[in-house]
């Protein structure tokens, strides 16, 4: 389960507690199961207290453990014959973005996610899950290929955003994001971009033009990381609770905003605590994504994703000082 | 003796730096590179570039569009457009409007239609002045609403970048500004529009990795700062220290990323002569002969 954090220490004490008495009992042979009925109450309101109103700041936290199931994690309890596809035939492979084909519940898709280390050794080797410019033009490549075989596509975002590298700029990380932006919108399969842990900047973008976005529920998307926001905006990265705040940047929040389009409930604790019933509830969501986008031609699917992107956006004119959006996204997405 | 008089001369000269830094910005502008001093007007005849070391100074929205289209040929669209504050943003709406009063605009980009070298063309040129020339709902709009009128029109495209990347206070909405405009230029692309993407100092972050990056052409002009990573950061992630012309223009020539490096007095030529190829009518054009 990882290490616990701060504000599930009193979870962790009960879990405790219920662990002595039991060994107590057993070694004791003295029945307590009235007061170890009572703890076993008291821990589960306590989960549901603890878990049902999370902080923003406690879910990056969640979508930061080192135990969170990650794109590779999913793909064996999601998919069955995964076939991994390395290269951009340009340059290299980049081991933050994997990527291939596969069957879902019998049917071919293209798979392509971001991929972080499950350790501190992988985590190396995985740059963090940070992506380079050979990571997205092999999912640009993956994406066409799934287009000419009419395949649709599924991604998986879990990204602290492009890194931040000299090479990455030489080989031109701009100019891959872009074109995959560019690319990603005129496909004409169904594209379902599922949001796994954590999303920002171009770096989860690249990958993130879908006809539908979804979002576990603690997982968290923004422009930037909150305490990258807090650095540019407060000069001070230590603001960064503030910042998940402020920037809006959790599942329920872009629900809200009418960014994304299903929030994915996670297992209580977070989908590290049962990753296995976390994939089925990933499943079914998709199961319905899938049967939703598939009632649509090639070119309602092109039409639909365009429509979409047009639509997202708040302004207003100088002279209607009516302070409502000339052009509500939130309207236009129903 | 000799240490004391040293540093008296040192202490002497102060007072004369700060004396010529006080000199009123509207009559001299001191070239940041090279220190020369000159006149503004002297600036303005050539384009506010300096004719010692040929630094190009930054110029806002309207100082572009004057120099660039065709004399009294261009008029603006979407003039009235303004942001909103879609996450409650603290003290954003201030902030805007004290940027309306410094610029002269309601927002970080300009757009509009004009003729260059006598061919219409739809252009987007954005400004630094207002809150870095950062990207959020109103920029992503009015360039998709441009990018949708040549499409119409079937018009060329131009676009001047000069921005921080995406806008903080709109968060992912900003984000989400990158694809909406990427998207509405595979379109026009696919329709067979053309695009030329000029990238003037900054073209950084978000702005970087989305329109300014997908022109059929992309220009810079010199020195430009041009890249999606701020420059600290990498150095910070790297643990090494960064060469001098990195993420400027002449960085990404070398590096495949433009097609050339054009100086603004020859812009408009460069310009003239890529559009008026493409006025011709490419292979087909063989058929009249």
């Amino acid at each position: 389960m990882g290490p616990e954090l701060d504000f599930e220490k009193p979870i962790l004490e009960l879990k405790g507690k219920i662990a002595e008495l039991k060994q107590f009992m057993d070694e004791k042979n003295i029945d307590l199961s009235d007061e170890l009925n009572r703890l076993q109450e008291r821990l589960i309101t306590l989960e549901k207290e603890t878990y049902g109103n999370m902080t923003p700041w406690e879910r990056v936290r969640i979508a930061r453990k080192l135990t969170r199931p990650t794109t590779l994690d999913y793909i064996p309890m999601l998919f069955s014959d995964f076939v991994e596809c390395h290269g951009d035939r340009l340059y290299g492979d980049d081991p933050a973005i994997v990527g291939g084909i596969a069957k879902f519940h019998g049917h071919p898709v293209t798979i392509i996610g971001e991929q972080r280390g499950r350790d501190t050794k992988e985590n190396i080797m995985r740059n963090f899950g940070s992506p380079h410019p050979e990571g997205y033009r092999k999912a640009l490549r993956l994406m066409k290929q799934a287009d000419k075989f009419h395949r649709p596509i599924i991604t998986f975002i879990d990204t602290k955003g492009a890194f931040p590298g000299k090479a990455a700029e030489e080989r031109g990380q701009s100019e891959a994001i872009a074109r995959n932006l560019f690319e990603m919108s005129w496909l004409s399969v169904p594209v379902i971009c599922v949001v796994i842990g954590e999303g920002a900047s171009g770096g989860a973008l690249a990958i993130g033009v879908g006809n539908q976005i979804l979002m576990l529920e603690n997982s968290w998307y923004s422009v930037i990381s909150p305490e990258g926001a807090a650095a540019l905006l407060w000069k001070d990265a230590g603001k960064a609770e503030e910042a998940a705040r402020t920037m809006k940047i959790t599942g329920s929040d872009l629900k809200n905003l009418g960014i994304i389009d299903k929030l994915i409930p996670e297992v209580l604790g977070g989908a590290h605590h049962n990753p296995k019933e976390q994939a089925n509830i990933i499943d079914h969501a998709l199961v319905e994504s899938l049967t939703e986008l598939s009632q649509l031609t090639t070119e309602q699917v092109r039409e639909q994703r365009l429509a979409k992107y047009r639509a997202i956006g708040n302004y207003d004119r100088i002279q209607e000082k009516t302070n409502q959006s000339a052009f509500s996204y939130s309207s236009e997405r129903q | 003796m000799k240490d004391f008089f040293i540093k008296k001369k040192k202490y002497a000269t102060v007072p004369s730096v700060k004396a010529r830094q006080d000199v009123p910005e509207g009559i001299v502008r001191k070239c940041p590179k090279c220190k020369k001093i000159m006149y503004v007007k002297e600036l303005q005849k050539h384009l506010f570039v300096c004719q010692s070391c040929g630094y190009h100074y930054p110029i806002g929205a309207h100082e572009r569009a004057e120099m660039l289209f065709d004399e009294g040929s261009y008029m603006e669209f979407d003039k009235d457009m303004i942001s909103l504050n879609p996450l409650q943003f603290p003290n954003y709406m201030n902030k805007l409007e004290s940027d309306r009063k410094k610029t002269n605009l309601n927002e970080a980009v300009w757009t509009g239609k004009g003729q260059i070298e006598g061919y219409d063309c739809a252009v987007a040129v954005m400004d630094k002045g207002f809150r870095m020339g950062s990207m959020g709902s109103v920029v992503g709009e009015k360039i998709t609403r441009l990018i949708d009128y040549a499409d119409k029109n079937s018009i060329p495209v131009i676009i001047f970048s000069a921005s921080g990347g995406a806008r903080m206070q709109e968060g992912v909405l900003s984000l989400m500004q990158m694809a909406k405009t990427s998207a509405a230029l595979k379109g026009f692309s696919e329709h067979g529009g053309l695009y030329i993407s000029i990238m003037t100092h900054p073209t950084t972050g978000g702005v970087s990795a989305s329109f300014a990056s997908l022109g059929d052409y992309n220009f810079a002009e010199p020195g430009a700062l041009i890249g999606f990573a701020g420059r600290r950061i990498i150095e910070q992630t790297i643990g090494e220290e960064l060469p001098d012309d990195f993420q400027t223009a002449e960085f990404l020539l070398k590096h495949g990323q433009i097609d050339q490096v054009v100086p603004r007095s020859e812009l408009r030529t460069v310009l003239g002569q890529v559009l008026s190829i493409h006025a011709e009518g490419g292979v087909s054009g063989w058929d009249r002969n």
